[in-house]
């Protein structure tokens, strides 16, 4: 084995890496900022990820069947039209839903998880029982080889940019916008805040579905690795969790930070080792982790 | 207030005896055997339900984990049942006779050490209540003294079961992997598998159960439950009282687990196989939601929980499937926003009064228990934000 | 600035955001009714050409057939027997349910639950058998009557159908099961009421059961068989192995790699096992380039086949620089992983949908008629639409229901309208069937490049265990 091969796998196994970690972040974010934010546990993110890939599913099928010619350029639309619908989604069950269980976290997971039931039967039911998949426009297909022996996924740049995107989007949002000013503030202290004259109810539904949307964004970016089901939710979600309660729930740095880990850990944990042992050491470290620090790597004093 | 002088009550007894009838006599003169041993299934479900009510009802701590002391228990059982079944003469088409089958497919020749001690019923009886207290004790220290709790509790344990569930699946060696542990046939030489067996292997679960409902009723009338309940309430208060609260946290996380393991043997003796399906997160949910249904302050509410509960999953699984998800979603958030006391809040503030007008002002109709719900509940819905 | 969110706006909002999942339902609904007219289509290596292939949609894979009458298999014609013929005290006498003009069979397989789209094609397949039977007159003069219980991918509940389906219900036969763990967990069932199952998957071997005829083959008939062809087609020395983490894919790895060690005389540069529902195979991938084998075999399942496949191919492996041989894939998942990211790599089975001869041909036409034109036909099907008619074949030689008695007359059933072309019965319980290597085409259906000899069954191979 070369020198110059070696160098190639390593650089191939950072990105898978870097891969893994960009897909955590994007799951974890949405949930960091409804969780982190508002307190709300939302056994349902899975669901809202699932939404934003049917939606591109859907796009895809409506572009295979009336207009072949838009195959390439069906894509971007499709995963735009994902943030809104999983965010039109959350803001609808905000309203019906978690606004009334505010006071009671324990109780917003039961009723969650409830809703997560009825999400994926509602795809089973009227979308499709079966695993389905878009289909992916030339671009993303393939890799991508800036030297003969790296190749790049395609489909992973893709999903590493779409996160950078997003992430400066939310910090934007959060630090240096009218509204980021005042879902900050509603989370310090609620009723200064609507002392102060902030709507702090529409601050909920807002953050609510801003979450949700990028969940649904994060879904999207899937169809581009996998295949999706009704139940393809329920598999990120404890990982989801993990992500946002190692990182310090109320933190962006905190979220990133932790992903960037734990992505980098397992991937580098499965390269030496089996896959199901790499998991549970995974698993295993950041609970004794967080049995040493509960409150995550990073935190910020809040007064509650 | 009636709290300090809430003991075994009248209302407690009758409550016990009704579920005992219901149990011991109606269902067995009315069902056949084969309804009667998923009836056996769901009571075992039981355990874990009123495990729930100890710990979440009244201690205020939601572990999304119990279904891995359920899991401990069955496959301590299961290990014993499955030794006992892999005797040399009835295991000699194998390579290796004298192990269990799926050692045998996955080319494992020699007995792994763990497995030896599970010879002895003894052990087994003694491994099913100590290790999961033990793990428990484990999680509960590691977790109560750092104050961990709440949602971060619940969480973890959802992760802890994560865990254990990929643990089984991946050593399929050791453990019987995603097939889990089949074809379990006797006991002491005793076939579990008869209909005779299952008669009364139902009797003893039953018999096991109530006992674990008056054993809970007990604990919780006593200044340990008190206490829980005020850890629910406030804990910095027990804090500040002189207390050590994570001390009580863990051993009621205790109680719950050795009875939760219980319930996993006598689903494995009933059942006749034991599964890592049961282990993981959506089982130990769904067991929540029996609770929740039945009321998470009411002990006997919790059976009658898990018994609609799981007659309403086999009647709509059977007869639309397509529905039963919608219904169980449905139960969840219903339940949560509607009915936070479950069965036994709607008879409290519906039946009680109705049989009370019944036997025509005998018994007046505020119970002990009725300012105790209507404090919860209180407590629960006031501080709406707004 | 004046926010955009203002009071004025409040009902502008609450009504964009009625409209918006509102929309989101009326698409899916669109779509899904679109499916049913017409076809999605994947992909090919040029824009220009687009192929066609199959994609039911979720009512399309319903297990309720349409009305239309049954097209029956070539050369049989409708028997004269009259139930009178066989009076049921003498046919039955172990309290099944049998009566003058009926008897009862059981069909047990998930309808819901993740392996519901696996199994949804063994139920359609199991019910043509049943209907074709009808409509040649029944068993014994008696038409045959289903009671279909779901599994729900739930191995616990497959144990609890399957007692109520032999205790309560008194079935004949049991169609069912798809995964060894469901297999398992019935099987005490069946060997303690005695009960009769016929099972189709291709599954691991290592197991012969007085109450089971499977109908898939066992690990030999589908490894041995393709890895002798690969190492000789393709001159493969050097294998890596994958699949998903439970007992068939560890079982047949570990004698695939016994075959290819001792009798190949080859290596095994890798062995990796991915837990069932993984999504990530990136630093897999990455493994197995490092190690650049002749030929990866792979026995990835379910959801995990899709991500697989598609990060393969997004990491620049396809047919055209690897050898890719799998013996877990059938036209089934072929449909959820995109015929586009498998071409030219080669599948392991003992049937295809293409395979040409008279008995496939008629059975795929009958098969679309009742299921609908854009049916897929997979492996285990094909295997689930033989029981029935094993099971025909053994109470008819037998001239009696009664478990034992079918048991005993099922060695060297032969059954020779089999869309495979011909199997037999072993006195093992197995049939005797050929292997077949199929190369993956972009439309999602298979060319089948080798067809072996009869292979006969071995459920427990010497010097493999």
């Amino acid at each position: 084995m070369s020198l110059n091969e070696i160098g190639s796998m390593v650089a191939m196994q950072g990105f898978s890496g870097l891969s893994l970690f960009t897909v955590l972040l994007l799951m974890a974010l949405g949930l960091a900022i409804i969780f982190g934010q508002m307190g709300v546990i939302n056994m349902a993110h899975g669901e809202f990820m699932a939404i934003g890939a049917y939606v591109v599913y859907l796009f895809s099928q409506l572009t295979q069947n009336y207009a072949p010619g838009l195959r390439e350029v069906y894509f971007v639309p499709a995963v735009v039209a994902a943030f809104f619908v999983a965010a039109a989604v959350g803001y609808v069950v905000e309203v019906l839903l978690i606004r009334r269980l505010y006071k009671r976290p324990l109780d917003t997971l039961l009723a969650t998880w409830g809703l997560s039931l009825a999400m994926q039967q509602f795809f089973r039911s009227f979308i499709n029982p079966k695993e389905v998949s878009a289909e992916l426009p030339e671009w993303l297909l393939g890799a991508f080889n800036p030297t003969p022996s790296i190749q790049v996924p395609r489909n992973g740049i893709f999903v590493m940019g779409l996160t950078i995107l997003v992430t400066i989007g939310v910090y934007t949002l959060m630090l240096k916008s009218r509204w980021g000013v005042r879902i900050r503030a509603t989370t310090q202290n609620r009723v200064m805040s609507s002392a102060v004259g902030i709507n702090t109810d529409r601050v909920d539904r807002f953050t609510f579905a801003l979450g949700c949307g990028i969940a649904g964004l994060a879904g999207a970016a899937f169809t581009t690795i996998g295949s999706t089901g009704p139940t393809s939710g329920s598999l990120y979600i404890v990982d989801t969790f993990l992500v946002v309660v190692f990182g310090g729930a109320a933190n962006l740095i905190g979220t990133i930070a932790s992903a960037f880990s734990i992505a980098q850990a397992q991937s580098l944990l499965e390269f030496f080792l089996t896959s199901a042992m790499a998991k549970v050491l995974t698993l295993l470290t950041i609970i004794i982790i967080l049995m040493i620090r509960p409150q995550g790597l990073f935190t910020t004093k809040v007064r509650t | 207030m009636n709290l300090l002088t809430k003991k075994l009550s009248k209302t407690d007894l009758i409550g016990v005896v009704v579920l005992s009838a219901i149990i011991l006599v109606l269902f067995p003169t009315v069902f056949s055997i084969f309804r009667l041993n998923l009836i056996g299934k769901y009571l075992t479900y039981a355990f874990v339900g009123v495990s729930l009510v100890l710990l979440w009802g009244n201690g205020g701590i939601l572990s999304l984990g119990q279904g891995v002391f359920f899991g401990l228990g069955g496959y301590c059982m299961a290990m014993f049942l499955k030794l006992e079944a892999s005797d040399p003469i009835a295991t000699k088409i194998q390579t290796t006779p004298g192990i269990p089958d799926f050692m045998d497919w996955n080319q494992i020749t020699k007995l792994p050490l763990f497995w030896l001690p599970f010879k002895s019923l003894t052990f087994t009886i003694l491994a099913i209540l100590l290790v999961p207290a033990f793990f428990a004790f484990i999680i509960g220290v590691a977790m109560f003294k750092r104050r961990v709790g709440g949602v971060y509790f619940a969480i973890i344990t959802q992760a802890v079961a994560l865990i254990l569930s990929v643990l089984i699946v991946g050593q399929q060696g050791l453990t019987g992997g995603i097939n889990g542990i089949t074809d379990l046939k006797t006991m002491h030489g005793w076939d579990i598998r008869s209909d005779s067996a299952k008669y009364i292997l139902y009797y003893a679960n039953g018999v096991l159960l109530i006992g674990c409902v008056v054993f809970t009723r007990w604990v919780l009338s006593t200044k340990f439950g008190m206490l829980l309940l005020a850890l629910r309430e406030k804990e910095d208060r027990v804090r500040f009282s002189g207390y050590d609260v994570a001390n009580f946290k863990t051993l009621a996380f205790c109680m719950s687990a050795v009875m939760c393991a219980i319930g996993g043997a006598m689903f494995t003796l009933q059942v006749g196989f034991m599964s890592p399906s049961f282990v993981g997160i959506t089982p130990s949910i769904e067991m929540v939601i029996y609770t929740a249904v039945g009321g998470r302050m009411s002990v006997v509410g919790a059976v009658f929980g898990t018994l609609l509960v799981n007659f309403a999953k086999t009647f709509f699984s059977e007869q639309y499937p397509d529905l039963w998800l919608f219904l169980m979603g449905g139960t969840f958030i219903g339940v949560v926003m509607l009915f936070p006391d479950g069965l036994a809040g709607l008879f409290e503030r519906f039946g009680k009064p109705f049989l009370a007008r019944m036997t025509s002002g005998k018994a007046s109709p505020k119970k002990n228990d009725e300012p105790t719900v209507a404090v919860a509940a209180a407590l629960e819905s006031g501080g709406k934000h707004g | 600035m004046q926010s955009v969110f203002s009071n004025h706006s409040r009902g502008y909002r609450g009504a964009l955001s009625l409209v918006l999942p509102g929309a989101f339902l009326c698409v899916a609904l669109v779509s899904s009714a679109c499916n049913k007219s017409s076809s999605a289509s994947t992909s090919t290596d040029s824009s220009a050409k687009v192929e066609k292939a199959a994609t039911p949609a979720a009512t399309e894979r319903s297990t309720e057939a349409t009305g239309a009458t049954v097209l029956l298999p070539p050369g049989l014609e409708k028997s004269t027997t009259k139930a009178s013929d066989f009076p049921t005290a003498k046919i039955m006498t172990t309290g099944l349910k049998v009566d003058d003009d009926s008897v009862t069979v059981g069909i047990l397989h998930s309808t819901t639950g993740t392996m519901a789209i696996s199994e949804t094609g063994s139920v359609q397949a199991e019910k043509l058998a049943i209907a074709q039977i009808n409509a040649l007159g029944g068993i014994l003069g008696r038409q045959i009557k289903v009671i279909q219980e779901d599994g729900a991918s739930d191995w616990p509940t497959f144990a609890e159908k399957a007692r109520k389906l032999l205790v309560n219900d008194k079935v004949a036969a049991v169609m069912g099961c798809w995964t060894s763990a469901s297999r398992k967990a019935v099987l005490p069932v069946f060997e303690k009421e005695n009960g009769l199952l016929y099972y189709p998957t291709f599954y691991e071997g290592l197991e012969q059961s007085k109450n089971v005829f499977y109908t898939g083959q066992e690990a030999t008939q589908q490894i041995l068989a393709s890895l002798d062809w690969v190492n000789k087609e393709k001159g493969a020395k050097s294998f890596y192995l994958i699949g998903s983490d439970y007992i068939w894919p560890r079982t047949s790895m570990k004698i695939a790699r016994k075959h290819i060690e001792n009798v190949l005389k080859g290596t095994v540069v890798g062995e990796e096992f991915a837990p069932l529902g993984n999504t990530q195979f990136g630093s897999i991938i990455n493994k197995i380039k490092l190690k650049k084998p002749d030929v990866i075999f792979a026995a990835v399942v379910g959801g995990s086949n899709v991500a697989w496949f598609k990060q393969l191919n997004a990491a620049g492996v396809t047919a055209a620089n690897q050898t890719l041989l799998t013996i877990s894939v059938t036209e089934d998942e072929v449909l959820g992983i995109g015929g586009e990211n498998l071409t030219g790599f080669f599948s392991s089975m003992k049937y295809f949908q293409s395979l040409d001869n008279p008995n496939n041909k008629s059975f795929v036409e009958a098969f679309k008629k009742m299921w609908g034109e854009k049916s897929v036909i997979g492996d285990v099907t094909q295997a689930g639409y033989l029981g029935p008619w094993i099971w025909k074949a053994a109470v008819e030689k037998a001239g009696s229901f009664d478990v034992d008695k079918v048991v005993a007359a099922s060695p060297d059933i032969e059954i020779k309208i089999a869309p495979e072309g011909y199997v037999k019965v072993h006195s093992n319980h197995h049939l005797w069937s050929k292997a077949r290597i199929g190369k993956a085409k972009a439309d999602g259906q298979f060319e089948v490049v080798h067809e072996s000899d009869l292979i006969e069954p071995n459920p427990f191979p010497k010097g493999y265990q």
